[in-house]
């Protein structure tokens, strides 16, 4: 028997409320899926969206993107244009048929340990449903 | 209400006319428009001072071996504006340009035409153009396609020009060739053609006389869109497609809209070490050289392709025949709809990536 597939979700979390919402959700022992790998930026609009594609073709089953709530970000309006991008981005990966649904964006505070356990294990979930990225096993990218 | 000046000679007479009246009077620094170089069938762009050195000059050339607007944002500031003679699709994207502090409206007196397209730049260097030309100017003046244009010419419905000062009339004037009708828009245009010997009365340039072909090209457009079907090929499409990309960054060269000197697909950022290297034939056991084709074109897609003026030439240098264009209009379309934006129509409207609305897209991020 195979082991269960348990994807790869790269996680760019804001430092001011998404990563400081998993350290809560660390320091308060809840439990999320070892599938998140956390990658620590001062803004959710640090995240080029070059990034996401990257790690889309390198192979991540999935990638979010977690930010503060709009009207909430440390710098008043990052997170504004990464909500822009991030809708220019899935509308890019719609149109050319690459699967916009292993992209995820998601407001979490710094005080929502919970709820930064409910997405992530809800976008396992996902993820696992959708089966692994395509994209790993082709060279010709 | 508009101006329109009509003169009693051919349109490309005419407005070379103009053009000159324009220098002579010192009007304007110097014009810009396609002159000849040679008598082989070459011709470029030229910024020209001197009126003798107009009588080369074929403004209505339908050729397009550069995009205009991308040239005009390179050219200096002069002491008065420069008269420029431009295609609708190299006047949008100079608007897109004038957008990201390129260029300056003011620095150009902005001359256009209703288009009926251009050839492929191939049928020049292969010198089909004699041949070529008499049967695309009965098309034009019938309102009709030329069946040699560019497919991206037969698929684009902006071919009346947007926010230029004059527009020349030639799809659908009947009698080219011993009238040539000039619509005037701007006060900037008024004042500047005063004085000039021609019949001036009011009168507008009516869209509606544009429907059918507007019409067919937009059915065009949508065949094109669907003949490539990249959304429904998903990644496998996307290898076969630019599987031939042979990564010469030429689309982005000559693209209008991509203006950047050091284009971040060819900083360092994107270089691969060794360790990169190996840890994809870890991974993958084979890596693609050269390498991240597909990264470039869905990077490039995101950084420009809601500006995207669909002027075909990323199609036409592409060395390995890739619908380049086609792709980066459909997508472009899509993504310019969602702030209901058109590339190079206003040049107070801002691009969609420099600005934001609180109440916008609210669906997203909300778990």
């Amino acid at each position: 028997m195979s082991k269960e597939f348990m994807p790869k979700i790269i996680s760019f979390l804001c430092k001011w409320c998404t990563y400081s919402g998993a350290d809560l959700a660390g320091t308060n022992r809840m439990k999320y899926p070892p599938s998140i790998l956390p990658l620590r930026v001062m803004c959710s609009s640090r995240v080029n969206p070059v990034f996401l594609i990257k790690s889309f073709l390198y192979g991540a089953d999935g990638v979010l993107i977690g930010g503060c709530h709009p009207g909430d970000c440390h710098y008043q309006s990052g997170n504004y244009y990464t909500r822009r991008r991030f809708a220019i981005l899935t509308t890019i990966f719609d149109s050319l048929g690459l699967e916009s649904e292993r992209l995820r964006l998601s407001w979490i505070s710094a005080a929502e340990g919970t709820k930064f356990v409910r997405v992530s294990t809800e976008f396992t979930e996902k993820i696992k449903s959708m089966g692994e990225n395509p994209a790993k096993k082709k060279i010709f990218l | 209400m508009d101006k329109v000046l009509k003169i009693d000679k051919s349109a490309e007479k005419g407005i070379v006319e103009l053009l000159k009246y324009l220098l002579l009077n010192d009007r304007v620094s110097g014009v810009f428009t396609l002159r000849k170089t040679g008598n082989n069938g070459s011709f470029d762009y030229a910024l020209i001072t001197e009126p003798a050195l107009l009588e080369d000059s074929i403004p209505l050339h339908p050729f397009m071996h550069v995009n205009a607007g991308k040239i005009l944002s390179a050219l200096p500031s002069m002491r008065k504006p420069v008269a420029a003679v431009i295609k609708p699709c190299e006047l949008r994207s100079f608007v897109e340009l004038v957008k990201r502090s390129q260029g300056a409206l003011d620095d150009f007196l902005l001359i256009s035409y209703t288009c009926g397209g251009s050839f492929p730049y191939k049928t020049t260097v292969k010198g089909q153009m004699d041949k070529l030309l008499p049967e695309f100017w009965e098309a034009v003046k019938s309102g009709l396609d030329s069946d040699s244009i560019r497919p991206t010419c037969r698929a684009c419905e902006y071919f009346v020009p947007m926010n230029a000062d004059l527009t020349i009339s030639l799809v659908g004037e009947k009698d080219l060739d011993s009238k040539c009708a000039i619509f005037l828009h701007s006060g900037k245009s008024k004042s500047m053609v005063e004085g000039f010997e021609a019949e001036i009365s009011k009168g507008e340039l009516k869209l509606s006389r544009f429907d059918s072909l507007v019409k067919k090209r937009k059915e065009q457009k949508e065949k094109d869109f669907k003949e490539i079907n990249i959304q429904d090929s998903g990644l496998d499409g996307m290898i076969d497609i630019f599987g031939k990309c042979i990564g010469c960054h030429g689309c982005s060269r000559i693209c209008p809209i991509c203006h950047c000197i050091l284009c971040d697909f060819e900083s360092c950022a994107y270089d691969y070490d060794t360790s990169m290297i190996e840890n994809e034939l870890l991974s993958r056991g084979g890596v693609r050289v050269p390498t991240d084709t597909i990264l470039y074109q869905i990077g490039r897609l995101s950084h420009m392709s809601f500006s995207c003026t669909g002027c075909g030439l990323c199609t036409e240098v592409c060395p390995a025949d890739i619908p380049v264009s086609t792709i980066f209009r459909k997508t472009g379309e899509e993504v310019a709809g969602l702030f209901d934006y058109l590339p190079g129509k206003d040049v107070n409207e801002e691009i969609p990536v420099t600005i934001f609305k609180e109440d916008e897209l609210s669906e997203l991020g909300n778990d």
